[in-house]
């Protein structure tokens, strides 16, 4: 599926996020739809309010596995509220009421019975701004979700491994007892990306991981995540569209907690379907 | 526009002001400075292995020491610590975590209040709730009346430390399924232990230095003493008790012992400023 | 995907949470123990004495079991109005040098000689009273005062020394980290913003502080000063060991006189009838009620402060 042909390239206005994007895509290897495989993650229906706030509606959608969704949508929009219903983060927040269901693997999440403890152990998240355990060792960070869990042991096999995965073991090796917020800003989210994946989630969601680093870090990040896609399922939060293009497979726009749209992420940045996806990616708003 | 600077009233006042808050300043640091001196000068004579091991002797008799007094102090603030510490820092936590709502503004509003309580007041309780029932003074008395004083300040301290630790990283922990109150003690707690210790050591500090409350609850002895149902000699109190009385070499062994009162002390608080100082290796 | 069940963690949840509301209940209990201690110890005063009458008489018989709070309370009160008025004019004025007129790294180090008064327990200030300040005043400051000033009823008397003017002076060096410290806080919680539109303005640095930052601290520094008053009113062993242990209501600053944990101090241990040991621990009620209010009142003033007009953070 190639992209549409992007905007007329003698066009004197200042490009849109859209036209952005679509350069992106069109760097990007095309991306393959597997109809047949059943959702890892499917939301029906979900609802979240804070007390007298109803702050997402109606939200239903569903996430193939090893794909990268993209949640976008101006500030405000409740894409951080969506993603953290999804490892019921929300259970958290007094006030908070969730209402609809999240299927993961066929499970519903916020059934009766389920342990919000045990599932945020198969959906994990990595947050906004770095949060290293400070009085922890770099080792020790990434074993942090074992160790804590009383699952005990030698971790350093697996300490490896998720810091292979995340990009960083050639960067600490020789420093593993070192702690953890000796590291700068991008090595510390991938710390993080490491600890998160230590436990063996199945889905991960990102909370805008890139949005408090550097380019430069921010493009290790985003390469990080093709890589991830093979084991993961992932969902990303991200204000930036370009950075959709980039990553993601398949883009869900949000507005004022509403889903507007969904689709494959080719679609949504040449062809979006609804004025108002289309109008937030021309950059008419937000 | 003359943009010079010119010798006004407001200028003489300004610089004037500035000269009053240093001389204040000086006369702050005068007091410090004769306390230290002379609790050194007068009281370094008389340091020695005996003064530090043997019993006070009699009125008249040359020589004996605060060997009884010391092991009291350190005794009697063992036990403290043992009731004081888990109360003092388990409020403190309780404060922070569910420390929201009637009850809990009730119990911070009291350790704040309490802390304030004059350390003699606290000797009464003591003895009410100790020497009474017991018939005897004891040492066990003194211990509680020092942890009585412990309790609402490390619980202040404890829970302003625990508020410092940021949510992001109880988000975190939680967000790898760790259960709450796993979470609570392993990352939030620990997090701020290093700050927990310093007040622990500050609060051990204060209590070495009590005495008024030790007065009628440990009241004195004149021998060795590690029986919590006993009366007790402590560093405190012999201070006062040599100080008080009409004999010269007395008053000199009131500056020694004052001496290794600020020493103990003394140490206590560099300790607890070392501590603060100790991170993981190239933490930021 | 196994996401379980709710079993053992919620259990843990439970057990923890239920640890930590006993360890908190127990503050209030301990402040319940200490005033229902207090009441019962002083209980068999209450046979005799009334209230007022307490308060209000001088007597202090433990023969005939008769007392009256009145001089003890008189020699507090002497004595820690005396501390207040030496200590907070310098604590002002140090904790304004502090945040206001040193470089910010001066006014770290500068805090430490305060924390240093602060950490010298109270028998060691009694010590340096009764062998140094005592003396001091006893052969220098109050034959000086009597010469200049004895047309004044507080100066008039011989110098003995001992007395009000040796523990008011005691007391104000001990109490001064307490003001300073909290002013200190209370002062770093100003605005900036409101520093600078004063300084921009084109008020000299002495004009900015009483601009901007008095005004904002006023409240603040007052719960300062009562908590220093709270501590002056409490404080017993240096106070002990200068004021002289005469129980005997004087006018002048140089008399001996007597404080209400002196009192308890010297007397409890050896009371002799049940009466006389609650009427100790009717004083040690008096200075528990007046602490507390002290207390309180102090905190109220300082987190109106902190809590204060909506700061815009930059």
């Amino acid at each position: 599926m190639t992209p549409a042909a992007p905007a007329p390239a003698m066009s004197s206005e200042k490009p849109t996020p859209a036209q952005l994007a679509q350069k992106e895509l069109a760097q990007r290897a095309p991306v393959s739809v597997n109809d047949d495989v059943p959702a890892k993650v499917e939301v029906h229906d979900l609802n979240v309010y804070f007390r007298a706030n109803h702050a997402i509606r109606h939200v239903s959608l569903s996430v193939k596995p090893q794909t990268v969704l993209a949640v976008i949508g101006p500030s405000g929009c409740g894409k951080s509220t969506f993603i953290r219903a999804l490892n019921r983060m929300h259970d958290l927040v007094p006030g908070a009421r969730v209402e609809g269901k999240v299927f993961v693997d066929g499970k519903d999440l916020y059934a009766r019975g389920i342990d919000p403890v045990l599932l945020r152990r198969r959906v994990g998240m990595v947050f906004q701004r770095p949060n290293p355990f400070p009085t922890m060792s770099i080792f020790e960070n990434v074993a942090a979700g074992l160790t804590l869990n009383g699952i005990g042991g030698n971790h350093a096999e697996t300490v490896e491994r998720c810091l292979r995965q995340a990009a960083l073991w050639d960067e600490v090796k020789d420093r593993l007892k070192h702690a953890g917020t000796s590291l700068s800003g991008g090595q510390q989210q991938r710390l993080c990306i490491a600890r998160a994946l230590a436990v063996e989630p199945e889905v991960l969601l990102m909370d805008e991981p890139a949005s408090a680093l550097d380019p430069i870090a921010t493009a290790k990040i985003e390469e990080l995540i093709h890589e991830l896609k093979e084991r993961y399922t992932i969902i990303i939060v991200t204000h930036s569209m370009q950075q959709a293009a980039r990553v993601s497979d398949n883009t869900a726009f949000f507005y004022l907690g509403e889903l507007i749209e969904i689709g494959q992420t080719a679609q949504i940045f040449t062809n979006p379907r609804e004025r108002r996806t289309e109008d937030y990616v021309t950059g008419k708003f937000g | 526009m003359n943009l010079h600077a010119s010798f006004t009233y407001r200028k003489v006042v300004d610089r004037g002001m500035a000269v009053v808050c240093a001389v204040f300043f000086a006369l702050a640091f005068i007091p410090l400075l004769s306390v230290l001196w002379l609790v050194i000068s007068k009281g370094a004579a008389g340091l020695s292995w005996a003064f530090f091991t043997q019993l006070p002797k009699p009125v008249g008799e040359v020589g004996g020491g605060i060997g009884n007094a010391l092991v009291g102090t350190l005794f009697m603030v063992a036990l403290a610590c043992l009731i004081g510490l888990p109360l003092g820092v388990g409020a403190g936590v309780f404060l922070a975590e569910k420390g929201e709502g009637t009850i809990g503004n009730t119990v911070r509003f009291m350790a704040e209040v309490l802390s304030g309580v004059p350390s003699i007041v606290v000797g009464i309780v003591a003895y009410a709730l100790v020497v009474v029932p017991m018939g005897h003074f004891s040492a066990l008395a003194g211990a509680v009346a020092l942890s009585i004083l412990m309790i609402p300040t490390l619980a202040r301290a404890t829970e302003e430390l625990v508020r410092l630790v940021p949510g992001s990283l109880r988000e975190a922990s939680l967000a790898l399924g760790v259960p709450h109150w796993k979470t609570s003690l392993r990352v939030v707690i620990r997090t701020a232990m290093s700050g927990i210790v310093t007040a622990c050591l500050l609060a051990v500090a204060r209590a070495a230095g009590e005495t008024a409350p030790l007065l009628f609850t440990a009241l004195n002895n004149q021998y060795w003493n590690t029986d919590p149902r006993a009366p007790t000699a402590s560093l405190t109190v012999a201070i006062f008790n040599y100080a008080i009385s009409p004999y010269d070499d007395w008053h000199a062994k009131a500056w020694t012992a004052s001496l290794v009162l600020l020493i103990v002390v003394g140490l206590l608080n560099i300790a607890s400023r070392v501590l603060t100082r100790n991170r993981l290796k190239g933490a930021r | 995907m196994e996401t379980g069940h709710p079993g053992a963690e919620n259990l843990g949840d439970r057990a923890f949470n239920g640890i930590l509301w006993v360890l908190g209940i127990m503050i209030l209990v301990v402040a319940g123990l200490i005033v229902l201690n207090l009441a019962l110890v002083a209980r068999p005063l209450a046979k005799d004495h009334s209230i007022w009458g307490f308060i209000t008489q001088t007597r202090w018989d433990p023969v005939e079991d008769h007392f009256g709070a009145l001089t003890f309370l008189y020699g507090t009160l002497v004595t820690a109005a005396i501390s207040i008025a030496l200590a907070v004019p310098v604590a002002i004025g140090l904790s304004l040098f502090i945040t206001q007129f040193a470089p910010t790294k001066l006014g770290r180090v500068l805090t430490i000689p305060v924390e240093l008064l602060a950490a010298i327990p109270s028998v060691v200030y009694g010590l340096w009273g009764l062998f140094i300040v005592v003396p001091w005043l006893r052969e220098s400051i109050e034959p000086w005062l009597g010469k200049y000033f004895g047309w004044i009823p507080l100066f008039q008397g011989p110098p003995i020394g001992l007395g009000y003017l040796a523990s008011g002076m005691i007391l104000a060096v001990m109490i001064l980290p307490t003001i300073v410290s909290v002013s200190v806080e209370v002062m770093k919680t100003t605005p900036e913003t409101n520093r600078e539109a004063a300084l921009a303005l084109g008020a000299t640095k002495w004009e900015a502080v009483m601009m901007a930052v008095i005004p904002y601290s006023r409240a603040g520094i007052v719960g300062a000063v009562l908590l220093g008053l709270g501590r002056a009113l409490g404080e017993t062993m240096a106070v002990t060991m200068v004021i002289g242990n005469t129980p005997q209501i004087s006018a002048s600053l140089f008399a001996a006189g007597y404080s209400l944990p002196a009192v308890i101090a010297n007397e409890f241990a050896e009371a002799t009838s049940n009466v006389h040991v609650g009427a100790l621990a009717g004083l040690g009620l008096i200075l528990f009620a007046t602490t507390f209010l002290l207390n309180a009142g102090a905190r109220v003033l300082v987190t109106a402060v902190q809590k204060g007009p909506s700061r815009v953070r930059g």
